[in-house]
Order: structure tokens, then C-alpha cells, then sequence
């Protein structure tokens, strides 16, 4: 008895979760036949709430991808997928967090960043940066004015979830 | 190694690896945010497609309303000859040279524009770029003289334009410019001017959804007058003047030119349908707007007369039956086609009958009820010689067409007459015509798709999605290797498909909006391998990052979704409430995304957008009605049943365009009358009952003034609705209610 209530449950996560993932999968699926390009893995994790690290994707990238086509089909997609949710492999970050980080990047506790400072951890530590990515960092960040980043004014933008 | 050393080396360290974990915690999170970002993006992108290949597939509404009047004809005379007549107007050939005055048009001496001087000279486009670059407006004369002498140039050229990389050192390619002036001032800059070592090529839709089409079109048309041997360019299906009408190049004209508009929309018309429709470099490449079909036919397109086919949008009854909305159409039809002394009633049963007495007798009709009529049921027999020869390109037979103002066929052919409409030459084989008429349709429309197969384009309403071995035997058949087109926005500005057989390029940035996509052009040179160039034009000098520029497209992707639900809500109500019996106000997620679907026929992710478009009970159910919440009319016109403003909502387009064809004059304004009998039979048409007090009671209401006539713009506007979440609209309407009070 116990058990079947156990599988109906996971049938009924299955459906909705399913929706999820078909959903975000075809979002990139841009050629309609069931196939995303492997760059996309990393956008399609993010957009589903998982943080993965970058080591994290290309394990998994290499464990679905068709025969280095550069592709991943539908079809080896779910059950990894499926696998990373049961397993709750990249569980989420509370922002908590993300302001302790800050706060320990920011040595002196003035409450805000200098830009090259950041720059100097987000492209030389951890999985750093591309140049891009920092720059698009801080334009969005920077503070018109004073040329700093106040992390916390910069954190709801990270955590924010839209509403109607 | 003291103790103190190892426990400065320690602390060290450990304050690294935290600085570590810290900023690969932060990484973490940017990356999840830009994702996320970019899943919007998309999703914006997928918004914006699909409303605007719906909102093409309601231009077939249109079409079948003006099969339904013809069909109907004698029976709606009853209803107002005047209205019918309006309607049904009787044409003129583009071939034949219409009286331009220009000469006649004095242009004042405070006009500081540019002053034209034919033949054209470099300092006549200088003129016109530094001009057009601060603003200023062209006066009517010269741009009158200017699309006269265009038709003269276009007349001589073949359907096909043939150019080599021997002679010229480099070809430029650009697709979709509608009205931008700024891509393509970009582009001039960034490319070069068109001269001898600069040719180019633009592939169609010049004009309609930006506000500069007519200084886009002038600034093409002036240099394909200057240099008509390095200056090519391509007709595309907005180079079309129903389409014109619909995606406002003509009210452009109109607003720009308020004297001359008239006249001068008419010459584009000519212009238009004169424009060649396809380019081949070194018989290698194949330059069309849309794309091709399986039955595409380059031989037989190098022989047609294309300025024949005016507009793509009177087409054949028998493409009618493969969509849907012709059903409706078609149901009504069947309960008034009775009659059978009216001609048009024989059609839907013989299609390939004609007999001259039919024609004569339409002809007849015709002359009843049209003011001008100036041909003859003679007509048809001098007309089918010159037909006839196919072998003749019609650049070699300048031919005076007679002009023939009859009425549509009792065959597959459907051609309305008016406003200049196509040209209706009695042809001796009908299929013929609609041949021509496919096969042009097929160029300017058609879209690729990555199956194999050619299948008509419904959403489009006209051409046809073609497959990698369509375009591979088309390719093959004719020598060539690649085929570029136009006619879809791509996010890059250019896309390949068909294992690279196909080039899709797109030079309108920010299409949708701003930050939507980059606009691109593609240059070729004798090797003929193709180079890209990708730009954005930006409103601001600023940089905006992904954010502002994710987060405005979405709003305005989301907004133009939200007026579609709006537009649907007495269907969407109906939809929900099959699956609210108990009449909770609440469905699930999963039932009210299958109604949407079903309703709406848009292919988008749903669940994804549901945060933005309706809200969750707290048991997680969804409260249907908070689709609607957020908007609500314009200004509150009295006595308007919900079901009236619905339908006037959904449908306000094709009014407009209704409405623009009445109103001949473009003033603005038509009579109570005829507003009221254009209500009655489109409301017939769409098999809406709506009470007849009802519509003359609104009539009543909108004419503030009581001089008899309605200032249907005014009216329009009333019928536009407003965003109450968003004050900036709010405070704009506020702004034009103040204005309308004074003004």
C-alpha cells in the first residue's frame, strides 16, 4: 500500500517536473527536432533553479552528448535529468549565502566593492569569468554615481523571482 | 618554522579558500542569473513570433470577408449601392501612365528640402541623406517625379535581374528593412554608399512597422536612379498595397503628405507591383524575399507579366479550402447562394465554367453600379493574344493593356476591384492566371522548414513552408548553389539552414523591440563565399545591459499578449468554465493552459508565462479571471454591450483597413451611414449577432458633434485598450484626452 502511494506521488512529480523540462528544453530547442546545442546545458540548468559548477556541467555534458555532434537529444537528456533531480545533485544556494560571500570579499566590511576588485575575483578565482560575462556584471552592478557595486542592492536583482 | 609563521601561513589560507568558496558562490549565482535572463529572452523572441504570424493569418479574415461581399453582391446592393460601389471601384492598369502633374505642384519658396533635379546626380542622394538625416520631409512634387521616373526604369526590366562578379568587385545583400531609417543609414556607413565598387542588392520589405518608410523607399528609389546598374532591388510581400494598408506605410503617406498622399500612394502601388522579383549572381545564386515551392518555375517567372499580380492577398477561391477560416465563410455562402441567376453564385459549384455571358453579364453589373467604367466585355479577346506568348519578356512588348474594370471571374480567380486593386484582364484560361498568381505568392511568402516536403504556409496565409530537398531540387534544376531570402526576423541579423543552402537575412535590429534581435547584411565577392556584417542601431547612447533590454522587450511582448487574451475573453471565459462547473472561478494550471492553446492557437510555453498573465489561489489553483484584471477600455462609450466591444477589439485591424478603403479621401471621416451598413456586413460575415439598435446606437454615440459623420480614428482609439498596471499608458491617455478637449 505504501509503496503504491510512494510511485503515485513520483508519477504525479514526474508529470509536472516533466512539463518543466520540456518546457526549458525547448526553449533551445531552435531547429524543432528534439536536439539542444551542448552550450545551452549550462542555461538550461540555471533557468530550471540548479547550481551546478562549471566542472558539474561538463561531467554531465559528457555523459549526454551525442557522440561529440555537439548536440544533446531528448532522449538522453530526461533520464540524466531525472537522475540529477532524485539525486538532488545541485541543491540551491540560499542568498544568505550569497551575502556572506560578498561580505567575505569585502575585507574591510565597507559594504560595497570596488569594480576592479571584483573583477579581480570573479576572473582570477573559483571558475572564472570571461571577459564578457564581467563586463556585463558590471554594467548591470555598478553604481552609476559613486562607481561602486553595493552587493546588497545587488542581490534581490540575483534572487528576485518575477511576479505578475 | 615558528609557531607564529605556520599560523600566519594557515590564516592566510584559510582566508584564501574562503575567498574562494566566496567567489565561486557568487559566480555561481551571476551564471544562474544571466540564464535565467536568457531563458526570458527567448521566450520574449517566441512571444513576438507567434502573435505576428497570427496576427498575418487574420489578414485571411479580411480576404474572405471581401469573397463573402461578392458573393453576396446583388443581395447587399439592397443595403446601400453606395457602399458597394465604394468598394468595388474600377481599375487601372499600373502598366498604363496615369496623369502626373508634378509639374504642376509648385513647391513654395520656404520649402529648405532638397530640390531634385532629373536625371539624378550625386548631389541630388547627398541631398537626400543629409536631409533625411535632420528630418525633413521630401515635398510631394519631387516625390512624385521621382516614382514616375522609378516606373519608367522598372517597366524595362525583366521579372529575373541576371548580375555578374565579373564586372563588379563585391555585392552587398541586405534583407527586411521596414522603414528603418537608422539600419539603413548604418548600413550606408558602415558598407559604403552604392557606386560601381559597392553594389547592392536589397531583397523587399522596404516599407510598413517602421515610422520611415517613406524616406527608405525614396532614398532605394533615388539611387536605383542613379545607378541602376549598381543598385538591385527585390520586390518582398509588404511591397503590397493591402498590406500597406493593414501595417501602416499608407498612413504614413497620408500623415506626411496630406494633399498629395492620395496620389502619391497610388504611383507606389504601380512601382511596387513593377519591382523585379528575384536577383541571380553569376547563375549561382537565387536573391527572392520569401523563399520558393515545388512548383517553382524560373523560367516560367522570367515570362509572366509580374506587375499583374498587384496584391498577393486576392487570391484564388481554391486556396481558400485549405484553411479553416473559409469555412465559416463558406457555410454562409451556402445558404445564400440560392440564386442562381447571380453569377458569382455558379462559382463554388463550376469552377472552371465561363461562358461569355457571364462575363457580359458581370460586366453589366459592373457598369450599373460603378461610376466610371471604361471598358468593354470586348476586352477580353485583345488582351488573351498578348498572353498568350509566354516566350515574350514582357520587358521587349511594351503593351497597352486595356484597362477593364469587370468583374471577378466565375473560376478559381478572385480579383476585387477596387481602389486600384488587381488588374482584372479577362484571361481565355484561368488557370493560367492563377499559376502567375501562386508562383509570385510562392517567392514573396513562402518560409523554410527543416522537414523534407513542401506544405502551404496557413499561418501566412499565402506560399508555402519548403523543405531541404525542395530547395536541393531547385538548386539542382537550375545550376545554382545557394539561395538567399528575407522575410523572417532572426535574432542574429542571419541564419543558414538546409545544410547551408539557404541564407535568411534580416536587417532590421531591434525588430520587435528594442534589444530584440541585430540586423545583418551579406557580402559576396567573386569567390562567392558569403561574409556577414551584423549591427545594432541603439535609441540611447548608453550602453543597456541584457537586463534593461531583456526586461523592456518582455514588457512589451507581454503586453501584446495580454491584448490577445483580452481579445478572446468571451471564448476563453466559455473554455474555462467548461471546466468550472461549480462556478469556483478556479481551474488548474494544466486547464487553463490547454484553453489558451486551444483558443488562442499560439504555440508558447504557458506554464512558464502563467506568473505573468494570471494568479494562483492560495490552494494553488488558478483564478481565471485575473487574465482579464489588468485591462480594460479606452474611454467608456455609453451603451456598448462587453460582446460589441470584444468583437470591435479583436477585429479593430480589419475595420481599419475597411474603414481606410471608404474613406476615399483620406480625411478621417466617413458617414454614419456607411459606418453603420461596414458594421452590418462585417458583422454578418464573421456570424456575430449583434443587435442592429446596437451598432446604430453606437453609431449615434460616437458622433459627438451630430453633423452626421464619425471621425473613425477617434473611434478606433476608443477601442484600444488600456494597460491599468501601467500609469505610463494611463498618463499618455490622459494626455490625448486633454489634447482632444482643447484641440
Amino acid at each position: 500500500m505504501a509503496e503504491n502511494s510512494k510511485s503515485a506521488e513520483a508519477t504525479v512529480l514526474n508529470t509536472k517536473v516533466l512539463k518543466k523540462l520540456k518546457g526549458a528544453f525547448q526553449a533551445f530547442d531552435t531547429k524543432s527536432d528534439n536536439t539542444v546545442d551542448i552550450k545551452e546545458i549550462g542555461t538550461i540548468f540555471y533557468s530550471l533553479g540548479f547550481f551546478p559548477t562549471q566542472a558539474d556541467l561538463q561531467k554531465f555534458t559528457s555523459e549526454v552528448e551525442d557522440e561529440r555532434s555537439g548536440y544533446i537529444h531528448w532522449d538522453r537528456f530526461l533520464p540524466a535529468m531525472t537522475k540529477v533531480l532524485l539525486e538532488d545533485k545541485f541543491p540551491p544556494i540560499s542568498d544568505e549565502l550569497l551575502l556572506q560571500a560578498f561580505e567575505v570579499l569585502d575585507k574591510e566590511k565597507r559594504g560595497y566593492l570596488e569594480p576592479e576588485e571584483l573583477t579581480n575575483y570573479m576572473t582570477k578565482e573559483g571558475e572564472p569569468f570571461t571577459q564578457e560575462e564581467m563586463d556585463e556584471m558590471l554594467t548591470a552592478f555598478t553604481d552609476e554615481e559613486k562607481k561602486h557595486i553595493y552587493y546588497k542592492d545587488v542581490i534581490p536583482h540575483l534572487t528576485l523571482e518575477r511576479k505578475m | 618554522m615558528g609557531c607564529g609563521t605556520s599560523v600566519a601561513t594557515e590564516k592566510q589560507g584559510e582566508t584564501l579558500e574562503q575567498a574562494m568558496k566566496a567567489a565561486v558562490l557568487i559566480q555561481r549565482w551571476y551564471r544562474r542569473y544571466m540564464a535565467r535572463l536568457e531563458m526570458r529572452r527567448r521566450y520574449t523572441w517566441n512571444i513576438f513570433q507567434s502573435i505576428e504570424y497570427a496576427g498575418e493569418q487574420d489578414q485571411l479574415q479580411l480576404s474572405s470577408f471581401f469573397t463573402f461581399m461578392l458573393d453576396n453582391f446583388t443581395q447587399l446592393n439592397g443595403n446601400g449601392p453606395d457602399l458597394i460601389s465604394q468598394l468595388l471601384d474600377p481599375v487601372v492598369d499600373p502598366w498604363l501612365d496615369r496623369e502626373t502633374c508634378y509639374n504642376l505642384i509648385h513647391v513654395p519658396e520656404s520649402y529648405t528640402g532638397p530640390r531634385l533635379s532629373f536625371p539624378l546626380s550625386v548631389a541630388d542622394t547627398n541631398a537626400l541623406l543629409s536631409a533625411f538625416k535632420d528630418q525633413q520631409t521630401l515635398h510631394a512634387r519631387y516625390v512624385l517625379q521621382l516614382l514616375y521616373e522609378t516606373k519608367k526604369l522598372l517597366k524595362q526590366m525583366p521579372n529575373i535581374v541576371h548580375l555578374s562578379t565579373s564586372y563588379y568587385k563585391e555585392i552587398t545583400i541586405c534583407g527586411d528593412l521596414h522603414g528603418r531609417l537608422d539600419d539603413l543609414l548604418l548600413i550606408f556607413y558602415k558598407n559604403g554608399l552604392p557606386s560601381a565598387e559597392t553594389l547592392y542588392v536589397f531583397n523587399g520589405d522596404f516599407v510598413d512597422r517602421g515610422k520611415k518608410s517613406v524616406e527608405v523607399v525614396i532614398l532605394l528609389f533615388a539611387f536605383l536612379l542613379l545607378y541602376p546598374d549598381y543598385m538591385h532591388l527585390n520586390r518582398g510581400n509588404h511591397e503590397d498595397h493591402i498590406m500597406n494598408l493593414r501595417y501602416g506605410f499608407t498612413k504614413e503617406v497620408m500623415q506626411k503628405y496630406k494633399t498629395h498622399g492620395r496620389e502619391i500612394l497610388q504611383l507606389f502601388q504601380d512601382v511596387f507591383s513593377l519591382l523585379p522579383i528575384a536577383t541571380v549572381i553569376d547563375g549561382k545564386i537565387l536573391i527572392v524575399h520569401g523563399g520558393i515551392s515545388d512548383q517553382t518555375d524560373l523560367d516560367f517567372l522570367s515570362s509572366i507579366e509580374r506587375h499583374k499580380v498587384k496584391s498577393a492577398l486576392r487570391f484564388p477561391r481554391c486556396s481558400l479550402e485549405h484553411l479553416d477560416i473559409s469555412q465559416s465563410c463558406r457555410q454562409t455562402k451556402r445558404t445564400r447562394s440560392t440564386d442562381s441567376s447571380r453569377p458569382s453564385s455558379s462559382r463554388s459549384q463550376n469552377k472552371n465554367q465561363r461562358t461569355p455571358n457571364t462575363r457580359k453579364k458581370r460586366c453589366r453589373l459592373s457598369r450599373q453600379d460603378s461610376a466610371a467604367s471604361t471598358s468593354s466585355s470586348s476586352s477580353s479577346s485583345s488582351s488573351s493574344s498578348s498572353l498568350c506568348s509566354p516566350q515574350t519578356p514582357s520587358c521587349l512588348s511594351p503593351h497597352a493593356f486595356p484597362s477593364s474594370p469587370c468583374m471577378p471571374y466565375s473560376v478559381n480567380v478572385l480579383q476585387v476591384p477596387f481602389l486600384d486593386s488587381l488588374s482584372s484582364v479577362p484571361l481565355p484560361s484561368p488557370s493560367q492566371h492563377e499559376q502567375e498568381w501562386k508562383q509570385i505568392v510562392d517567392i514573396l511568402w513562402s518560409d523554410p522548414k527543416i522537414q523534407d516536403g513542401c506544405s502551404p504556409n496557413t499561418f501566412r496565409g499565402g506560399g508555402c513552408y519548403f523543405g531541404p530537398d525542395v530547395t536541393q531540387r531547385l538548386l539542382l534544376q537550375h545550376g545554382l548553389q545557394l539561395l538567399i531570402r528575407s522575410h523572417e526576423c532572426k535574432q542574429e541579423g542571419y541564419e543558414f539552414c538546409h545544410s547551408g543552402k539557404v541564407i535568411t537575412i534580416f536587417s532590421a535590429s531591434n525588430y520587435y523591440e528594442e534589444g530584440s534581435n541585430r540586423g545583418a547584411y551579406v557580402k559576396l565577392g567573386r569567390e562567392l563565399v558569403p561574409r556577414f556584417y551584423q549591427y545594432q542601431v541603439s535609441r540611447t547612447t548608453r550602453k543597456l545591459t541584457l537586463t534593461q533590454r531583456v526586461r523592456a522587450a518582455e514588457g512589451s511582448a507581454l503586453r501584446a499578449l495580454k491584448e490577445k487574451l483580452f481579445a478572446h475573453r468571451s471564448e476563453l471565459m466559455a473554455g474555462f468554465q467548461q471546466y468550472d462547473q461549480n462556478n469556483t472561478g478556479r481551474v488548474s494550471v494544466c486547464e487553463w493552459a490547454l484553453v489558451l492553446e486551444s483558443v488562442l492557437r499560439l504555440d508558447l510555453p504557458w506554464r512558464t508565462l502563467r506568473p505573468h498573465l494570471a494568479r494562483l489561489a492560495p490552494d494553488g489553483s488558478l483564478e481565471y479571471q485575473s487574465c482579464f484584471e489588468d485591462m480594460g477600455p479606452g474611454i467608456p462609450l455609453p451603451q456598448v454591450t462587453p460582446n460589441l466591444a470584444e468583437t470591435l477589439f479583436r477585429y479593430r485591424t480589419d475595420i481599419e483597413i475597411i474603414f481606410n478603403i471608404i474613406d476615399k479621401d483620406h480625411s478621417g471621416l466617413i458617414s454614419i451611414e456607411e459606418f453603420r451598413q461596414t458594421w452590418r456586413l462585417f458583422s454578418a460575415h464573421l456570424g456575430v449577432a449583434i443587435d442592429d439598435s446596437a451598432i446604430d446606437d453606437l453609431a449615434r454615440s460616437i458622433d459627438f458633434n451630430k453633423d452626421g459623420s464619425i471621425d473613425f480614428t477617434e473611434f478606433l482609439e476608443a477601442f484600444r485598450v488600456v494597460h491599468k498596471l501601467d500609469s505610463k499608458d494611463q498618463q499618455l491617455h490622459e494626455k490625448m484626452d486633454g489634447e482632444k478637449r482643447t484641440g
